[in-house]
């Protein structure tokens, strides 16, 4: 019989829409301000933190919704309002102390029986949320520049080692090692010794003027691993100084050839958060030169806080801050502020090593730091940023060694506790392989996140009902048939984005609110076709029948198409545009299973099988 | 009453419709030529700071003050309501530019501000961007052709490309004439715009074909003509709810979209018209006829024959 779905058929669609109901209904909970707190390198969460943070909470009076122990040893405090987190935030710091991080979030209340069948609510994406986004750029020509340097020291070894004399071994400023032997037997003889000793040199001989050079090019795959080196290295480091900042939920990611992606929501002092993510700092320990020393093997360093004051130090860094297992912010018997420095097993020998034979010398702690000045040209009416990278190095302390020194002691001379405070942490966090530049910023206050969230959802509710009021005026039953199905395609886009764990993001919402308006084109395409067909002389069920499947081609190509769009909108989109392209296409796809299955079951429930004379379209 | 349905004569007005959109296309280009688009900060680069007021700002008052401050290079303007504020810098990356600009304005008034947005883009960063958004706007458009060559024909396909070239186009005039800020946002929408205008023609097109099989007197013009007729009601009425609900998101999703919404209300509109005039003009002036379309209604009426 025509317009009649088989059992089966309709119970396949009930069991969809109810799937996708039980997958879009956490939603409806609207998220708990939380406080999330976590354990360090040194500590754990356990039933007895939870304790004292109960009580800390209990003491400052501030009103709990709930306390938790979640998986991995993260606790979790619900409380009641955004003032509540904030307060209960620093109650539980002074409470904890900086062995644990402590960090705002937005805790879903999808309740148990959902969330065990993995159910969760939409992500929201920064600019609902407000929080941080970071585009950085790591250098890489300094990565490898940094490599170069350290073959140079390498092959001077090596040919002293063979007795191969050479005059000057050089790192030219296009990537390449020039070295200059006293006659071409020699350099023939350095160029198979490097070929089998680097496999990952290209080595050139070059006769200039009678002297004998040997050119040296590292290859692309050696180059390339220099690079992911660096990023990966980076990416471990930013990985750790978000940790220690303390942030809820933090994505830190590799995007293209050379740059990282940092975000961080609901973070509330983003410049704090900008000051150490891009820090590049480090410390060297170095010897103080002794009045009989080469000028070779010393260079002159100013003070960082009175630069006329200067120090000659030894050439030779006894260890750098990657030698630090941890490093504690702290104030002296003066009040003044320091840092008090673990090292690791390797560091502490190095040091006694050293300070064994230096007593009564000096050590300079020299603070490192690579900066970037930009240099703004304008080229034929192009503005043109050009970034000149230099490292800054200033002495931060000079002290006498009393005795030797081994695994622990303290760096003083420092500005402020804020200065020790950051110091320790980047010690803790450890320094990147490579210098990073900001070239994207994004920050949006947590005001404006709801505001937008506000906005965009007022916006749908509004669309959404005139759309609802319009098809309803204009195709009467139909169009009471047509809004249904529309209605269950907002919760079907719902549920598709919540099991992607896609992020909903503002122009996501402007995406959900285009595809209300466009989603009503396919059951239009289907109305408009049967009211042809009714003009056209043919009986109602027939109508509809050929209004449905003679619609069908149409509404797959024209949503194919569109399909199209969005897909490389996505490809090719970064942020929030990758969003809108998201939920247009889950829309699309969406809409066509709601209008082509959903309003078809619906009018066969209600007209399917009856002998008809009339219906109101 | 059955086939009464009046056909309009909608090709009728085929060289007025033409010489519109001609004129339309050199408007939108001259601008696009003379005035150029007034990129957002994705796309050039710089920096910008949202502050939120607690009453109406004195923007004057703001210059002032940035000036003193020592920021140069700044424009300010009022961002959706008079309390907020927005700035553009074209400074270099300053992580506490933000917070600077904060306290450079905080100290001459005693209303409390709210430091709301605060973006960098690098210049590198907005010229990819730029590139990449022109590349993904040409790709879709290849795409497009190659899909509508293989489902339908190569006339059809050159002539809906045509009709999107056509809206992008004037949508991009559009942004031009007004100096309307053309962001990432926007690019999203004119993108959107793609698609939503491509649907319409598609629906068109997908009637013309039909019509071209089933009619078997008449010329391009006339098949033209029945199959806009039969399609515009559906054509005004996908058009009308698109409209409804982007006329809410103009007007109530707030000023970060506004852009957006604007540009899909341009492009609707144009890929509503260029559906019935330029897709379908294009089509005829490439020169259609029945045996375009023959090739697969033989193979179909072959196999027909096979059946036993």
């Amino acid at each position: 019989m025509l317009n009649r779905y088989p059992l089966w058929k309709n119970l396949m669609i009930l069991l969809v829409l109810a799937i996708a109901g039980l997958y879009a209904a956490p939603n409806l909970y609207p998220d708990d301000y939380a406080v999330q707190i976590s354990g360090t390198r040194t500590t754990q969460v356990d039933a007895d933190t939870l304790t004292r943070i109960e009580s800390a909470l209990e003491a400052s009076g501030i009103q709990v919704k709930g306390t938790e122990m979640q998986q991995d040893g993260v606790a979790l405090v619900r409380l009641p309002s955004s003032d509540a987190q904030l307060a209960a935030k620093d109650a539980i710091s002074d409470q904890l102390g900086s062995d644990y991080v402590v960090a705002l979030n937005l805790a879903p209340t999808t309740p148990d029986w959902l969330g065990s069948m993995g159910a969760g609510p939409m992500k929201l994406g920064l600019d609902l949320r407000g929080g941080v986004h970071f585009l950085l750029e790591v250098d890489m020509a300094q990565a490898v520049g940094q490599r170069l340097d350290v073959y140079v020291s390498e092959i001077k070894t090596k040919l002293r080692e063979e007795k191969l004399r050479y005059r000057v071994v050089d790192h030219l400023e296009d990537g390449r090692l020039a070295i200059r032997f006293i006659d071409a037997e020699t350099r023939d003889a350095a160029s198979s010794l490097l070929l089998r000793t680097y496999q990952e040199f290209l080595v050139d001989s070059d006769d200039v003027d009678g002297e004998a050079w040997l050119y040296v090019n590292l290859t692309e795959q050696t180059i390339r691993d220099i690079e992911d080196y660096a990023i990966k290295q980076n990416l471990t480091t930013l990985r750790n100084r978000v940790n220690e900042l303390g942030v809820a939920e933090p994505l830190v990611q590799r995007q293209g050839r050379n740059r990282i992606v940092v975000q961080l929501p609901g973070v509330q002092d983003a410049a704090a958060a900008k000051r150490i993510i891009g820090k590049t700092a480090n410390l060297e320990f170095r010897l103080e030169a002794g009045p009989d020393a080469s000028r070779a093997d010393t260079e002159i360093y100013g003070f960082r806080d009175t630069p006329d004051r200067k120090a000659t130090l030894e050439k030779d860094v006894i260890i750098t801050g990657s030698s630090v297992s941890n490093a504690q912010a702290a104030f002296d018997e003066n009040g003044m502020p320091q840092v008090s420095i673990t090292l690791d097993a390797k560091g502490g020998q190095m040091m006694s090593r050293v300070t064994r034979n230096a007593i009564q010398r000096r050590m300079a702690v020299l603070f490192v730091e690579h900066k970037q000045r930009m240099l703004v040209q304008t080229i034929d009416g192009e503005r043109v940023e050009k970034r000149i990278p230099y490292t800054e190095k200033g002495i931060i302390s000079l002290a006498t060694i009393q005795s030797t020194l081994g695994n622990s002691f303290r760096i003083t001379g420092l500005d402020s506790a804020q200065e020790s405070s950051e110091l320790a942490l980047l010690l803790r966090a450890g320094a990147l392989a490579a210098p990073i530049y900001f070239v994207e910023e994004r920050t949006v206050g947590p005001s404006l996140g709801a505001e937008n969230i506000e906005l965009g959802t007022l916006s749908v509710q509004i669309g959404f009902a005139l759309v609802l009021i319009f098809m309803l005026i204009y195709y009467k039953t139909f169009g009471l048939l047509a809004n249904i199905a529309l209605t269950l395609n907002l919760v079907l886009l719902v549920a598709v984005m919540s099991l992607l764990s896609a992020t909903l993001t503002l122009p996501g919402i402007a995406g959900i609110v285009l595809t209300v308006g466009m989603a009503v084109d396919a059951n239009v395409l289907i109305f408009e076709r049967i009211k042809e067909e009714l003009r056209n002389g043919l009986p109602v069920q027939s109508a509809i029948h050929a209004g449905f499947s003679r619609a069908f081609t149409t509404i797959l190509d024209a949503n194919i198409t569109t399909l199209i769009a969005a897909v490389i909108l996505f490809a090719m989109g970064t942020g929030p545009v990758k969003g809108f392209a998201v939920t247009l296409s889950v829309g699309i796809l969406t809409s066509m299973f709601t209008a082509l299955l959903v309003t078809r079951a619906l009018v066969n429930l209600v007209y399917g099988g009856r002998t008809l004379k009339k219906v109101m379209i | 009453m059955a086939n009464a349905t009046k056909i309009y004569n909608f090709m009728g007005i085929r060289k007025l419709a033409l010489a519109f959109s001609l004129i339309l296309m050199l408007v939108s280009i001259g601008s696009l030529a003379v005035n150029g688009l007034k990129f957002g900060l994705d796309f050039t680069g710089g920096s910008l700071v949202e502050i939120g007021y607690e009453q109406q700002a004195d923007l004057e008052q703001v210059r002032s003050q940035l000036q003193d401050a020592g920021f140069a290079d700044v424009t300010v303007q009022t961002f959706g309501s008079p309390r907020d504020v927005l700035i553009r810098l074209q400074a270099d990356h300053d992580p506490v530019l933000g917070d600077k600009v904060l306290a450079a304005l905080q100290t001459g008034t005693d209303q409390s501000l709210e430091l709301r947005r605060n973006e960098f883009v690098g210049s590198q960063v907005g010229e990819e961007l730029r590139e990449q958004g022109g590349l993904g706007m040409l790709l879709a458009l290849f795409m497009i052709m190659v899909y509508l060559a293989f489902r339908f024909q190569f006339k059809f396909s050159l002539g809906a490309v045509l009709a999107l070239v056509h809206d992008v186009i004037v949508v991009l005039g559009f942004f031009s004439l007004l100096q309307v800020e053309f962001d990432l946002t926007v690019l999203a929408a004119v993108l959107a715009v793609i698609g939503y205008s491509l649907n319409d023609t598609i629906v068109v097109y997908d009637r013309i074909r039909e019509n071209f099989r089933i009619m078997r007197k008449g010329d391009a013009a006339e098949v033209m003509n029945a199959s806009l007729t039969q399609t515009l009601s559906r054509t005004l009425m996908t058009s009308l709810t698109t409209l409804l609900v982007l006329v809410a998101l103009f007007y109530f999703g707030g000023e970060m979209i506004h852009g957006f919404a604007m540009a899909l209300l341009v492009g609707v509109l144009i890929g509503t018209y260029s559906s019935i005039y330029v897709a379908a003009n294009a089509l005829i002036m490439l020169g259609i006829t029945r045996d375009d379309l023959l090739p697969p209604q033989k193979e179909e009426g072959e196999e027909a024959e096979e059946l036993p």
